[in-house]
Order: structure tokens, then sequence, then C-alpha cells
């Protein structure tokens, strides 16, 4: 059910302010996301002041100067810092991307950091993720087929066949589509959500994979699905460029032709 | 709670460092996704604009009523169309129609499969407002002219 005010233990509260040292003229505020569950209290908003002449030109820069230089309890995801491995996805400044990827200077005014959004939060900038990868795991990311390959080489495609798989491989499950879907927040218990279904796509997609019919037979569902309103959210915020309401429209159209 | 068949339910438990359960917050989603950008925007009003048109369908059940019941009937039917507040209510309703249609007529085309990306997606956003806009004024264009006449 859409419950859209946040429960009790998660309205955030106004938090700390680490001003900018003596000095410094570039001054950027950071408003970031804290929870601490240790500590028993409501999540809240602390506000870090950074000098930008001293700071790398992405969001993750400054995160990461904030965690060296002003305050080492800040907790975040982070791992390739240049868009490939998914980490760093949060919502920065309303709209879920890579941290990585977001420069600084595209925000006008102070830069909100939040979690990935209708998230259970582990801690500050993490959110748990366990339920959408085992929604992913539901769909079965990986090739299915009872033909056995050719015993002196790999299984080809065609060039045109190859090319069916673009704007679907490159995905990193950095689930800023997901989570930036009102459908999925409102019913991501049964709903899989843009990023799990354009996986779910990419096999359908995929030319030497034989277990398409299963795949739709498993899509079929009013919920696993069909929860998609084309609201586009998830194309719009994917930090990739990819479109994953296209790919759930592909589907629907499959399913629709497969109907007859 | 209302909450206890969600499965997500299982993830909303973590621990402290002492062992201890917990229950986790929920990220902030309407509260700080910027929900006015033309995607989320425009799908909000296709649901509010297919509910404001459906109830404004009771007034033309109430229209149709009125006719068939006779005269007195027909008329203070017609006194509540034509004073302010039932002029600002024919008028919504006009909007909410024509936003709806357009829409809808955005969504047919994307079930065909056509217009995912997003330069097209704020390009038909955008048709689907100025038309909208278009359309009501002309309708009402149509409306006073038909009436004067």
């Amino acid at each position: 059910m859409a419950t859209f005010t946040l429960p009790k233990n998660s309205t955030v509260q106004p938090g700390k302010v680490f001003q900018a040292e003596a000095g410094a003229t570039n001054v950027r505020s950071f408003k970031i996301y804290r929870f601490d569950p240790d500590s028993g209290e409501n999540p809240r908003m602390d506000t870090y002041e950074i000098d930008l002449d001293k700071c790398g030109p992405m969001v993750l820069d400054a995160l990461i100067k904030i965690k060296n230089e002003v305050d080492t309890t800040l907790t975040f995801r982070r791992s390739c810092r240049e868009g490939i491995c998914g980490s760093c996805s949060m919502n920065i400044d309303g709209l879920n991307t890579l941290a990585c990827l977001k420069p600084i200077e595209d925000v006008t005014g102070e830069v909100r950091i939040n979690p990935l959004p209708h998230m259970p939060v582990v801690k500050d900038l993490v959110p748990d993720l366990s339920h959408i990868y085992a929604q992913l795991t539901s769909i079965q990311p990986w090739l299915k087929s009872d033909t056995a390959p050719p015993p002196d080489g790999e299984r080809l495609q065609s060039k045109e066949e190859r090319a069916k798989l673009d704007g679907l491989w490159e995905c990193i499950l950095c689930f800023c589509c997901s989570t930036a879907c009102p459908s999925y927040w409102w019913n991501g218990d049964r709903y899989l959500g843009p990023a799990v279904l354009l996986q779910a796509y990419r096999w359908i997609a995929d030319s030497r994979d034989e277990a398409t019919g299963d795949r739709l037979d498993q899509l079929q569902d009013p919920f696993r699905l069909y929860r998609c309103h084309t609201i586009m959210n998830c194309a719009r915020t994917c930090p990739k460029g990819l479109n994953p309401a296209q790919a759930i429209g592909e589907i629907k159209m499959l399913l629709a032709e497969r109907e007859g | 709670m209302a909450h206890s068949n969600d499965a997500r339910e299982a993830v909303m438990i973590g621990r402290r460092t002492d062992g201890t359960i917990i229950r986790r917050p929920l990220s902030p989603h309407l509260q700080v996704y910027d929900m006015m950008q033309m995607t989320s925007a425009l799908s909000i009003m296709h649901r509010i604009t297919g509910s404001t048109w459906a109830v404004g369908l009771i007034f033309l059940v109430w229209f149709l009523a009125a006719t068939a019941a006779g005269p007195e009937a027909y008329a203070r039917m017609q006194w509540f169309m034509g004073s302010f507040f039932g002029v600002i209510l024919l008028f919504g309703i006009t909007v909410a129609a024509w936003y709806h249609t357009l829409a809808g007529v955005r969504h047919l085309m994307w079930d065909y499969g056509y217009g995912y990306d997003i330069p097209t997606t704020y390009r038909t956003g955008w048709w689907v407002i100025i038309a909208t806009g278009v359309m009501t004024v002309l309708t009402w264009v149509v409306a006073i002219i038909a009436w004067a006449s």
C-alpha cells in the first residue's frame, strides 16, 4: 500500500553544522542524511561547508573529502569512482544518480544528499539492497539453454542479434531507476521494478537464450510486470542513459503478441 | 500493522553494533524526490484528471436526468451550470477531459513502442500541456459561439 508519509522512526531531524575553515572563499554547503543505528535517534541532516577550491569536481570527491578531513563517521558506498561499479548511487539534489558522475557545479545552491529513496537504511547513505537482489535472482539472470554449445567454439550471434543487447548489457545494477519509481515505492514487495525488468528483458532479447517462453510466463503477472505505468522516472534518472521503461514496453508487447 | 504482509518487512529489521535488534528507518521518498520533473508530474496529472473527469460525469448524468425530468428540473440545472461555480466546474472538467485524452494518446503511443527516449518524452509532454490549453480554449470558443447564436 502507498503510504505517502515517513514512519515515525524515519522522520528527519535537523543535525549538526560543520563550518568551513577560516579563509575559505569558494564555500558550498552539503546537506547529508545521517542515520546511526547505535544512537537510537531518528535520522538527521548534517550540514558540511566545503571549500570547493580544495575539493575534486564530483559529489563523490566532496563525500570522500568530508570522510577524510571533517567527519570520519560519514558512511557511504563507493568503489571505482568512474561510473562502472554502481556503488555510490544515491539521491543528489532530488534525483537519483551516481555521486562519482555528478559534477558539484551541476547543482545550484546547497547540495542535498539522501540515500536511495524508499529503502531501509543500514547507516547514513547505505540502503539495504537484499530485497532488490532477491528480485534480481528471481528472474534468473543467466543464459538458459537446452541445446549444447558447439563442441568447437562459442554460441555465435549475428551482428544484428548482438545489437539487440545494446542499451541492456550496460546496466551496472546501481538501482537508481527502481528507487526513482513511485510504483516501486508503493508496490516494491511484488513489483519487480525497472532495473530487474530491464535485466529480465536482457535475457529475453538474447538470441542464445532458449527460455524465452518461461521468462515471459513468469512476468505475466499483475504485479511483477504490470505495475509499470510508464511514469518514465527510471529513464529520466538512469546515470548510464539507459531506458528501462522501453525494455518493459518491449516485454509488454511480446506478451501482447503472444496472446495473439 | 498494514505492513505485515509486505515482503520488504524482513529487511526493515537490522542490528546495532552490540547485536540488539533495531527497526531501520525508511529513506525519504516523496519528501526529497523531484516530483515536478516532466515524467512524474504528467503521470500524477493523468491520474488526477482521470478522477476529476469521472467525478465530473456525475454532472453529465444530472444534465441528462434533468432534461428527462421536465422543465422545472431542467431550469434548476441550467441555473446551476450558468452560475459562477457552475462555469468554473464545467471549465475544470473540460481541462481534465482534454488533458486525460491527450495524455492517454501519449500512453497509447508508448504501448505501441514509440517515443520512449527522454528527449521525445519531454517533447510529447509539452505537446500534451500546450494542446490541452489550446483545445480547452477552442472548446469554449465554440461553445460560447453556439450558445450566443
